[in-house]
C-alpha cells in the first residue's frame, strides 16, 4: 500500500543537464517517496541513464538547472562519494572493468565508506567476508567472482548480478538501477528481480529504469514513468507500463509536438 | 573528473627537497686526469684502481654521448660539474655516535633512522650522503656471518683483493659512455660479499642522499654471492629540490655464482624537477648482473617515481646453465619528467629463462618508454622469455612508448611478449567514486592495482613503502 505521507527521499525539480554543452535534461520532476518502487521507460536515447549518471554525479554532466533534494539535503552540491555513502545507489547499465583491482578489496572499501558514515564500525577482512557470504547468496554469485578483478572479464549478466552484490551490502537508501534487466537469462533475472524484493522495504525506495514488462511483472512498481526527450512525459502506476507493451511509443511523438508548442 | 583533475592530484610535493647545511668538502669544477688522480689520492686508492680509473677516462674521452633513446635535454656540460664532494667529517667514524649529528638527523627525516634505539629491526642501512657513505648498521652481527657489507671505499682498503676480482668484470670500464664515466670519478656505493653457502640473514639496504647542488654523484655498487648463497638489497634515493639539474651516473654490477641468487631493489626518488620541467636530477644509471654460476638467479625490481630524466636498463646476463633472470618494473612519470628504462636479458647459456613486468604510468606532460632486449645466443638452447609491459596513461598530455627489441640465434627459443596500454578513465573513476571511495583513493587504488604484478616482488618490508610513495605522488589537490 502507497502511504502517500511517507517521508519524501528524493525530489527533482525542473532538473537541466547537459553533456559537451549539448543539452540533454530539459526539466525533469521526479518525487520518489519511501517505500515506493518506481520505474522509468522511454525509448532509447531518451535521457533515462544521463538522469541516473547525474543524481550520481557523473563528472561529465553539468546541472543547467533546477534542483535535487535528497532527504532535505542539496543533493548536487555533494561529490559523487558523499552521495553513495549517505544512501544513493547507481546499479550501471554498463558496468566498467577495472583490471588490478580485487573485487573482494573494491567491495570492502565501498562498505566501509558507507559503514563509516552511518556511524558503523569498518569491518576488517575476515569480519567482511563473512558478511560478503551472506550477501553473496541474495544474487546466487559464486564466491570466485570476489578473487577476480572488478568486472574483468565477467559476463554482462555477471556484470549486472556483481550490481545487484553491491546493492546488498551498501544497503542504500534510494536505488537507481539502470537496465539491470538487460543481458540477464530468465533465471538470473528472478534472482536479481528476488533480491531487489528481498531488498527493498518501507524505509528505502527503488527506481528501476527498464526497457521490459517482463521485469515489472516480477517487481511490481507503485509509478510508471515514460521519459521522452530528456523530460517526464507521462507517469502513472503499473497499467501505463502494460499500455506501453501495447501500443510502442509512437504517441510520444505526437505529445512530444504538443509540448514543444506549448 | 577532467583530465585536469587527475592530472592536479599526480602534481604532489615533493617531501624530501630540503637542503642539509652542513660544511662539505669539495674539489674545483671540471674533469681531467689531474682530477681522477685527485680523487684516487683523496681515497687513498692503490695502484690497480688508481690504473683502472685513468683507463677508464681515457677512453670516455673517446666516446660520445649516446643519443638513441626518447629523451631530450639541452647538452651537459661536464667541465661544470663538481666531481667529489664530502661531508667535512674525518676518516669514516667507527662508531655512530661520532657521526655528526645533522647527518643522522637527515637521515631520520628521510625515514632512514641509523641510530641504534630507532634503526629497522631486520635490515642493515648503509647510508650514503653525497659523495661518501657515513654509516653503516649491521656490519658485525652480519660479519658473524661471514658477510661483507661496507662502503665500497671501506672495501677497496680492506678486502682490496676481492675488489679488483670483480670490479669492471661485469660492467667494463669502456661499457658506456656513462659507465666510463662513472669508472673514472666514481666517489662511494656499496659493497656487498656474501660467502658460500650463505643466506644474508637480513635484507640490506643503501640509502642514496645528494645534498650539493653543484656535484655530480658517481656511486658505484658491487655485490657479489658465491656458490648458494644468496642476499636481497634494496637501494633508496632522494634529492633536494634545486632548479638546476643535477647529473648522477652510477654503475651497479652484481655477481651470481652457482646456485646464488641476487634480488636487487631500487625505490629510486630522485628529485623530479618542477611542473615546469625546472631541475630534476638527470639519472643515468648502468645496472648489470651476471648470473655466471649454473641455476643462478638475479632479479631486478625497481620502482621509480623520480628525476627529470631517466636512462636505465637494469640487465641480465644469464651465463650459466638454466640461470634465471627477472626483471620488475614500474616508472611512474609527471608533468615534464622522461623516462627511457627497461632491460636486457642476455641469454648465453642452456636452458636460461627470463621474465620482464614492466608497467609505465604517464601522467602530466611526461613521456615514459619502455626499451628492451631479449637477445638469445646460439648455446641458450631451450631458453625462454616472457616479457609483458603494459602502460597506463593519466590524462591526455602523456606519452608511452614501447621497444621490444628480439635477436635470436636459437630456433628452438620460446619468446613471448604481451604489451598493453590503458588509459585511467573517469569512467572507472565515476565507478569506485559512485561506491563511496574517494576520488583520491580511488586512483590510488587502480594505480597500485596495476602494478601489484611488480610490488609483489618488493621485499615485505618495502612492499608497503612503495605503495606509500606512489600513493604519495597521487596526493594532491582534487581539481
Ligand atoms: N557523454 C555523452 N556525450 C554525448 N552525448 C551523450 C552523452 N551521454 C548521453 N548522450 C546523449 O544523450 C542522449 C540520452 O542518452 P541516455 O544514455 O541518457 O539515453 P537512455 O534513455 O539511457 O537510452 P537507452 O535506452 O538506449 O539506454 C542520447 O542521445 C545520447 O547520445
Ligand atoms: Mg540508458
Amino acid at each position: 500500500m502507497i502511504r502517500s505521507d511517507a517521508p519524501v527521499l528524493l525530489e527533482v525539480r525542473d532538473l537541466r543537464a547537459s553533456v559537451d554543452d549539448q543539452p540533454i535534461l530539459h526539466g525533469v520532476n521526479l518525487t520518489i517517496r519511501a517505500g515506493e518502487i518506481h520505474a522509468v521507460m522511454g525509448r532509447n536515447g531518451s535521457g533515462k541513464s544521463t538522469l541516473s549518471k547525474v543524481l550520481a554525479g557523473h563528472p561529465a554532466y553539468t546541472v543547467t538547472g533546477g534542483s535535487v533534494t535528497y532527504r532535505g539535503q542539496d543533493l548536487l552540491e555533494l561529490e559523487p562519494e558523499q552521495r553513495a555513502r549517505i544512501g544513493l545507489f547507481l546499479g550501471f547499465q554498463y558496468p566498467v572493468e577495472i583490471p588490478g583491482v580485487s573485487n573482494l578489496e573494491f567491495l570492502r572499501v565501498a562498505t566501509n565508506a558507507r559503514r563509516q558514515e552511518r556511524g558503523e564500525t569498518e569491518l576488517d577482512t575476515f569480519a567482511f567476508e563473512d558478511l560478503v557470504n551472506t550477501r553473496l547468496a541474495v544474487v546466487q554469485m559464486d564466491p570466485a567472482f570476489l578473487e577476480r578483478s572488478v568486472n574483468e572479464g565477467f559476463s554482462g549478466g555477471e556484470k549486472k548480478r556483481n550490481e545487484i552484490l553491491q546493492m546488498a551490502l551498501l544497503e542504500p537508501v534510494v536505488a537507481i538501477l539502470d537496465e539491470t534487466d538487460s543481458g540477464l537469462d530468465i533465471d538470473a533475472l528472478r534472482i536479481v528481480a528476488g533480491g531487489v524484493n528481498q531488498l527493498a522495504s518501507p524505509d528505502n525506495a527503488t527506481l528501476l529504469i527498464t526497457h521490459y514488462q517482463r521485469l515489472l511483472d516480477l517487481i511490481t512498481p507503485d509509478h510508471v514513468h515514460v521519459m521522452a526527450a530528456g523530460r517526464i512525459l507521462r507517469s502513472g502506476g503499473p497499467e501505463l507500463a502494460h499500455e506501453l507493451e501495447r501500443i510502442g511509443y509512437d504517441w510520444v511523438d505526437q505529445e512530444l509536438a504538443l509540448t514543444e508548442v506549448g | 573528473m577532467t583530465s585536469t583533475a587527475v592530472g592536479d592530484l599526480v602534481a604532489q610535493p615533493y617531501k624530501y627537497g630540503f637542503v642539509t647545511d652542513i660544511e662539505t668538502e669539495k674539489i674545483a669544477k671540471g674533469l681531467s686526469e689531474d682530477v681522477v688522480r685527485l680523487i684516487s689520492a683523496k681515497k687513498d686508492e692503490p695502484a690497480f684502481l688508481l690504473e683502472f680509473r685513468l683507463r677508464a677516462y681515457r677512453q670516455w674521452l673517446q666516446m660520445q654521448e649516446p643519443d638513441w633513446a626518447a629523451l631530450g635535454y639541452p647538452p651537459i656540460d661536464y667541465q661544470d660539474i663538481i666531481y667529489y664532494a664530502a661531508p667535512k667529517q674525518q676518516a669514516k667514524k667507527a662508531s655512530l655516535d661520532e657521526v655528526d649529528p645533522k647527518l643522522l638527523e637527515t637521515f631520520d627525516k628521510l625515514g632512514i633512522p641509523l641510530s641504534e634505539q630507532k634503526r629497522l629491526s631486520n635490515v642493515a642501512v648503509d647510508a650514503v650522503f653525497d659523495s661518501v657513505s657515513i654509516a653503516t648498521t649491521f656490519k658485525e652481527q652480519l660479519a658473524e656471518h661471514g658477510v661483507i657489507f661496507c662502503s665500497i671505499s671501506e672495501a677497496v682498503k680492506e678486502y682490496p683483493g676481492l675488489v679488483e676480482r670483480y670490479l669492471g668484470t661485469v660492467v667494463s670500464s669502456n661499457d658506456n659512455y656513462f659507465a666510463a664515466l662513472n669508472s673514472a670519478v666514481f666517489s662511494d656505493g656499496s659493497f656487498v660479499f656474501i660467502p658460500k653457502g650463505v643466506e644474508c640473514p637480513m635484507e640490506l639496504s643503501t640509502y642514496f642522499r645528494i645534498n650539493s647542488g653543484d656535484t655530480g654523484q658517481f656511486e658505484r655498487t658491487l655485490i657479489v654471492a658465491e656458490d648458494g648463497a644468496s642476499v636481497s638489497y634494496l637501494e633508496g634515493c632522494t634529492a633536494p629540490m634545486f632548479d638546476t639539474n643535477q647529473l648522477h651516473a652510477a654503475v651497479v654490477e652484481l655477481v651470481a655464482l652457482d646456485d646464488a641468487s641476487i634480488k636487487y631493489s631500487t625505490v629510486q626518488n630522485w628529485y623530479a624537477g618542477d611542473e615546469h620541467g625546472v631541475g630534476g636530477i638527470y639519472n643515468f644509471v648502468t645496472k648489470r648482473g651476471q648470473c655466471r654460476g649454473a641455476r643462478s638467479k638475479i632479479s631486478w625490481t625497481q620502482v621509480e617515481t623520480g628525476s627529470a630524466i631517466t636512462w636505465k636498463y637494469p640487465s641480465c646476463v644469464l651465463q650459466g646453465a638454466d640461470s634465471v633472470g627477472e626483471f620488475y618494473s614500474v616508472a611512474l612519470t609527471n608533468n615534464r619528467q622522461q623516462a627511457d628504462t627497461g632491460t636486457k636479458m642476455i641469454h648465453v647459456g642452456p636452458r636460461t629463462r627470463s621474465t620482464i613486468v614492466s608497467k609505465g604510468i604517464s601522467a602530466g606532460h611526461s613521456v615514459n618508454s619502455y626499451r628492451g632486449l631479449v637477445q638469445i645466443g646460439p648455446k641458450a638452447v631451450g631458453a625462454k622469455n616472457y616479457s609483458q609491459c603494459d602502460s597506463m596513461l593519466i590524462g591526455d598530455q602523456a606519452g608511452a612508448n614501447t621497444y621490444p627489441y628480439i635477436r635470436s640465434q636459437q630456433s628452438d627459443a620460446v619468446v613471448e611478449h604481451e604489451a598493453s596500454t590503458c588509459r585511467l578513465s573517469a569512467d572507472q573513476l565515476f565507478y569506485l567514486q559512485s561506491r563511496g571511495i574517494g576520488f583520491e583513493e580511488a586512483v590510488s587504488m587502480m594505480v597500485s592495482g596495476f602494478c601489484r604484478d611488480v610490488f609483489n616482488q618488493l621485499p615485505m618490508e618495502f612492499a608497503a613503502e612503495a605503495d606509500k610513495l606512489l600513493a604519495l605522488k597521487l596526493e594532491g589537490s582534487v581539481g
